[in-house]
């Protein structure tokens, strides 16, 4: 059957970073963490930047036999713009996969 | 006094500043009824209130989720048309994110919860906000928060200094405010602005805490008084 061809159902992963011209004081504080010892007995000095973002998985599913990756992708970008992420203080990347 | 001036205070799920702010109006003659976030009117009102508080728990940002309850399309509206609109801490948090105030408030410095006073230095009293003050007066007001690191681009900053919407900085009891003055790390060390037309103010300091003897001062009724005196004066809606 043709409807078989098409995926209905989607992960979404957004990421959301704060803009690199914001300090992240959250990031800071962990790579002190890490280049001490206070990790128990490992330590990586060696680490030149940390910083802490946010992960947001959404599972679409349901949604029009035809859609593709592509166009829930615009979707998610518009709602990542006006709620997931602010774009005054934040950067993000979104990746669809068809499940 | 304020007898004459009507206020509505926003109440959204995990707002804890709502009933200080209709205590302090009340305290100044001002009638003053809560509003629950869901209602899409807000009819008969010279101020609107949107207190302190951790709305919809902080999830995702401050303010982030609140500013897409269904009052706010017409807080959005109100401020349009010259209402007074006061963003008490959480408050000042959903304005930004809802557009009608420049900048964002990022995560404390120190990453520490504040609370305790602070000094703030009033930098423009030429608003409906702030004309029982004096230019200049220091003034003593508590703070409560986790994010009122003010930030705005060097662009919006210098717009913002140019335009007279630095309202209240953090300063030392003398009023100096040397650079990085701010307990927060707030640029410019900013504690309060208005909005374009200047009748919203956001602020992270909590003027309706520092409203009666008992509370450690009265510091705070200038903001209430001033709007009290900007209504009377009959310069509503700008």
């Amino acid at each position: 059957m043709a409807e078989s061809e098409f995926k209905t159902k989607f992960r979404a992963k957004v990421t959301v970073m704060f803009r690199k011209s914001i300090l992240d004081p959250q990031g800071a504080a962990v790579e002190r963490a890490l280049k001490s010892h206070t990790a128990g007995d490992i330590s990586f000095p060696e680490i030149s930047s940390v910083r802490v973002g946010k992960v947001i998985e959404l599972t679409i599913d349901g949604i029009d036999a035809g859609a593709d990756a592509g166009s829930v992708e615009e979707k998610i970008k518009i709602l990542a713009d006006r709620i997931l992420a602010n774009p005054v203080m934040e950067e993000y990347t979104v990746a669809v996969e068809p499940l | 006094m304020g007898k004459n001036m009507r206020a509505a205070v926003v109440v959204f799920p995990d707002s804890n500043g709502d009933r200080d702010a209709k205590r302090a109006l009340g305290t100044l003659g001002i009638g003053a009824r809560f509003v629950w976030h869901k209602e899409s009117s807000i009819e008969d009102v010279d101020l609107i209130v949107l207190p302190g508080g951790f709305s919809f728990g902080d999830y995702l940002r401050t303010g982030a989720i609140a500013r897409y309850s269904p009052v706010m399309r017409e807080v959005v509206r109100q401020a349009g048309r010259g209402t007074r609109i006061l963003g008490i801490c959480n408050g000042f948090q959903i304005l930004t994110e809802a557009g009608l105030l420049p900048g964002v408030l990022l995560r404390n410095r120190d990453l520490l919860f504040l609370g305790r006073d602070v000094w703030l230095r009033v930098e423009n009293n030429a608003t409906p906000f702030t004309n029982a003050y004096a230019k200049g007066q220091v003034i003593r007001l508590p703070i409560a928060h986790g994010d009122g690191n003010y930030f705005i681009d060097d662009e919006g900053y210098k717009r913002l200094e140019g335009e007279g919407r630095i309202v209240l900085r953090y300063c030392l009891p003398d009023g100096m405010a040397p650079n990085g003055v701010a307990p927060n790390g707030a640029k410019g060390d900013i504690a309060g602005i208005v909005g374009e037309k200047g009748n919203v103010l956001g602020l992270m300091p909590h003027p309706e805490r520092m409203t009666e003897p008992i509370l450690g001062g009265c510091d705070g009724r200038g903001i209430f008084d001033s709007l009290i005196a900007d209504l009377l004066s009959g310069a509503a809606g700008c």
